[in-house]
């Protein structure tokens, strides 16, 4: 059941367009990342959905019915800022019934949802603290409590973890994904982390541009990139150009480095790029594989080793499990790689 | 949205008439001297009053000498603070910041009762001791605004890596100071300076209840005695405070550049 | 061998002269007034010189000069507080914000001889204004009951240099309301006035209150202005000081420094507020 459409979406602040014919659609209690480089316009669209900036062109439905017309405070959206955006006034509990008291609810019924947002958020006891006395990662959970108290129909996150140590980082992704279950809360999330991005999401949404370039499951999105750009900027990635030629049934792709296997769904023709993922080539005797090249570099990462080998022009990245290595590999020895024609995402161009 | 805006106009034009009312009206007075006609014949009996010449005059070097005094207070102990006694900042500022607290009228009544002449210090028995009583007690009322603008300025530099350079090449403290840091910090004292400057070119309680003549005392004076003069006198001393103020913020748009481009 | 404390003696010698400056021409007056308004002429302890400010002319001149410093203060921060907001946030082009700082850093400085010169050239018998007023509109300022050499009109000149202050430290305050703060009570279903009430003042508080306080201590401290305006006929406690220290008006030298310490105690407290709030507005700052 679709929750939220956005509609053809266009923004532009003074002559430059910011946001260019975006269209999403979210299920009810769907979390969707927008990933993308920092100025793609991933924050104007969260903004919009708010009703902090208008679009230019297009619409925006929650629930059935255009929200263009509503204010920001009439819209029951739940938003959580990059900087927290606390209120230095209020205690932790205090920030956490804001919502509530402007909507009148009886001093009863706050008190009871703000302890059951604080226990939610692992923060129990912390009411009578101040903004200033608590960490990054403790003021980033209060921002979460705040937002959803209210039990808003939308969850906007605009880039929530992005000023926090690492280590909490990676925890309170997941106790954030936990929650918006728990909830089951129709979610925007914002990041320029693909990792975050990844391992989160329902769909992910790449921005380029103000362009949505590709919309998918973390699987498709980091399997089967839909374009050059999502292809680089997810994940380590090495990028092939060749030739495709068919030739008595049987299809390749023709490169300086060797020859490829084309998918069998493949309908390219002419210059191609292909993408591969390190862990998808494998090393092998120099006859045996399907590129041929130098080795370079032996890089122990722990729980695997990538290789570096160049091949003709380019040098390509492979990883492999240390009891997948060949044995007695040196340096600047020729080796061969192997790619299974499943594990070639071709790209035109 | 924009009636936010209109009301904001709107507050802004009514600060603008109620600020420049004032100016435009005290040059159109001063201008009024001659029945029927504008004349600057308010400007030329002032200008021909000796008292003017004598009393400008004075303030003009009392406050060079004020702004000497201060500086040679403030700029070595501002530094000498910073590098060797950065413990001690907080009591050097709460003393700067007292005579924005003490009224001046009780600084001057203490001065008059503590250095009178029967005292171990009587400053205000003789005309050059009171003189150099006034130039301290305007070198104390400039004091927050003196300290302030040199402690900005030092903090721009790295003094402590200048002092160790010229150290290292054999310069002794006076050197270092006059040679090394001062020059650095020029326009921080500028400023410093020309604020003291609008403090003091126009002071009236200091300078009447010590008696000197000064020209504060003489604009009161004129403004009991003259109807036109005053307004003259008003667009002289405006002028002057806007153009040592003027110098002020232009300094600081400058050493605000200075920093950046760092 | 003996380097070290010669040298640690050495260090602290280099603040001796502006020690020994502030000591002798603003710490020992203070000092001896202060202490002055405790001893009889003879020199013997006594708090009638403090009880002699709750008599006839002091006592008047004492509230008159709260009066006016309180309605100056209050009507300085409202009206310094709205020009700031509008400069700050209320969509006027950035070079009219640079101007209105500019103008009230020299502006703030103003109090002083002149500034009531340029009042009486507005507002006095023969000023612009009357003029104007009478010439154009038909109207009798001095008719209506407005008369300059009055309260009224010394709180009229005293808002030049006050207005100035407040726009001058309040506009920092104003620039550190954060725009998500206001997007974020407006997300959770909160109007503007609600913004206003529940996040923006308690924010404001601290800096809005302590600016109060410095600006009334600025008013009671403040001599010249008034005294150039009105000569004497509008007697503040500062002007009957002034007298008093000119010819002993009082016929008591000790009154004198009695008034002297009222009016340190009230700046100092009201600086002491200013200071004590603004560190804790800081720290919500954060
Ligand atoms: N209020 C604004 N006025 C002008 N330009 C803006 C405004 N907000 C954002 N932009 C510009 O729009 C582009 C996209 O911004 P944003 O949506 O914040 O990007 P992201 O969140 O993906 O980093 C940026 O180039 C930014 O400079
Ligand atoms: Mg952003």
């Amino acid at each position: 059941m679709t929750f939220i459409t956005l509609q053809s979406l266009e923004k532009s602040f003074g002559a430059t367009p910011v946001v260019r014919t975006f269209d999403l659609t979210l299920e009810k209690g769907e979390f969707v990342s927008l990933l993308g480089p920092s100025g793609c316009g991933k924050t104007t669209v969260l903004r919009m959905v708010a009703g902090f900036e208008t679009p230019d062109q297009g619409d925006i439905v929650i629930a059935g019915e255009s929200v263009l017309k509503k204010r920001p405070n009439q819209r029951r959206i739940g938003m959580v800022f990059q900087s927290y955006a606390l209120f230095p006034n209020l205690t932790v509990a205090g920030n956490v019934a804001f919502g509530l008291r402007v909507a009148g609810m009886d001093r009863a019924g706050i008190s009871r949802r703000v302890d059951d947002m604080l226990a939610m958020v692992g923060l129990s006891g912390l009411h009578g603290r101040f903004p200033w006395q608590l960490s990054g990662g403790q003021q980033q959970r209060v921002a979460l409590a705040r937002a959803i108290a209210p039990r808003p129909q939308v969850l906007l996150l605009d880039e929530p973890l992005s000023a926090l140590d690492a280590k909490i980082r990676v925890s309170l992704r997941t106790e954030i994904r936990a929650i918006q279950r728990e909830l089951g809360i129709t979610t925007l999330f914002v990041t320029h982390d693909q990792e975050e991005a990844l391992s989160m999401s329902d769909r992910i949404v790449v921005m380029n541009g103000g362009r949505a370039e590709q919309i998918g499951t973390p699987q498709q999105v980091y399997d089967r990139p839909a374009t050059r750009f999502v292809a680089g900027f997810i994940g380590t990635l090495n990028l092939i150009e060749g030739q495709v030629s068919r030739q008595a049934g049987t299809a390749s792709i023709l490169s300086a480095a060797g020859d490829l296997p084309l998918p069998s769904d493949s309908a390219a023709t002419g210059k191609v790029t292909v993408a591969i993922r390190p862990q998808a080539m494998s090393p092998c005797a120099p006859d045996q594989g399907n590129l041929r090249g130098t080795l370079r570099q032996i890089e122990f990462l722990g729980a695997f080793t990538r290789l570096h080998v160049t091949c003709a022009e380019t040098t390509v990245q492979a990883d492999c499990f240390a009891r997948d290595l060949p044995p007695g590999l040196s340096l600047n020895q020729t080796i061969g790689l192997r790619v299974a024609a499943e594990d070639c995402v071709v790209m035109s161009g | 949205m924009n009636l936010h805006r209109v009301t904001s106009w709107i507050a802004f034009a009514l600060a603008a008439v109620y600020f420049l009312l004032p100016l435009v009206a005290t040059l159109e007075f001063s201008l009024r001297a001659r029945r029927g006609v504008y004349s600057l014949d308010a400007y030329r009996n002032v200008l021909s009053d000796p008292q003017f010449h004598q009393t400008l005059g004075y303030s003009l070097i009392l406050s060079l000498a004020t702004v000497v005094l201060g500086v040679l207070i403030v700029a070595p102990t501002a530094f000498w603070v910073r590098l060797k006694l950065p413990r001690l900042r907080p009591v050097v500022e709460f003393i700067t910041l007292l005579p924005l607290v003490i009224p001046p009228i009780v600084i001057v009544f203490g001065y008059i009762r503590l250095f009178n002449t029967s005292s171990v210090l009587p400053l205000t028995g003789s005309a050059g001791g009171t003189d150099f009583l006034l130039a301290a007690g305007y070198a104390t009322l400039s004091l927050p605004y003196m300290y302030r603008a040199i402690d900005t300025g030092l903090r721009a530099i790295d003094i402590r890596s200048l002092t160790e350079a010229a150290q290292s090449l054999g310069a002794g403290w006076t050197l270092i100071l006059a040679r090394v840091i001062l020059p650095n910090i020029t326009v921080a004292i500028l400023s410093g300076a020309f604020l003291t400057f609008a403090i003091v070119i126009g002071e009236y309680v200091l300078a009447a209840l010590l008696n000197r003549p000064a020209f504060g005392p003489y604009m009161v004076w004129m403004g009991g005695n003259r109807a036109y003069e005053p307004a003259a006198l008003a667009v002289v001393a405006f002028g002057l405070t806007w153009a040592a103020m003027a110098v002020v913020q232009t300094l600081a748009g400058r050493a605000k550049h200075l920093n950046t481009s760092r | 061998m003996s380097a070290q404390p010669q040298r640690a003696l050495s260090v602290w010698l280099g603040v001796v002269p502006f020690f020994a400056f502030a000591l002798v021409f603003l710490i020992l007056p203070t000092l001896h007034v202060m202490l002055g308004a405790f001893q009889t002429p003879e020199g013997a302890f006594t708090l009638a010189n403090l009880g002699g400010l709750m008599t006839g002319s002091i006592l008047k001149a004492l509230a008159l000069s709260l009066k006016l410093s309180l309605w100056t203060a209050a009507l300085g921060c409202g009206i310094g507080l709205a020009v700031a907001g509008a400069v700050t946030r209320g969509g006027l082009p950035p070079a009219l914000r640079d101007t209105v700082m500019t103008f009230s850093g020299v502006a703030s400085n103003f109090a002083g001889v002149p500034l009531a010169f340029a009042f009486i050239a507005t507002l006095g018998r023969l000023g612009l204004v009357t003029v104007l007023a009478r010439d154009w509109l038909g109207v009798n300022l001095a008719a209506t009951g407005f008369n300059l050499i009055s309260f009224t009109g010394l709180t009229l000149a005293y808002l030049y240099f006050q207005i100035p202050l407040m726009v001058l430290i309040i506009t920092p305050a104003l620039d550190g309301l954060k725009k998500d703060w206001r997007e974020a009570a407006e997300s959770l279903g909160a109007s503007g006035f609600q913004y206003w009430r529940m996040v923006a003042l308690p924010v404001l508080g601290p800096s809005l209150i302590g600016t109060f306080a410095l600006l009334f201590a600025n008013a009671f401290g403040a001599v010249a202005t008034a005294m150039a305006l009105t000569g004497s006929s509008l007697s503040i406690l500062p002007i009957v000081l002034f007298a008093q220290i000119r010819g002993d008006v009082l016929q008591d030298p000790h009154l004198g420094y009695a008034i002297a310490f009222a009016m340190i105690v009230l700046t100092g407290l009201s600086n002491l507020i200013y200071i004590l709030l603004r560190s804790r507005a800081e720290r919500w700052q954060k």
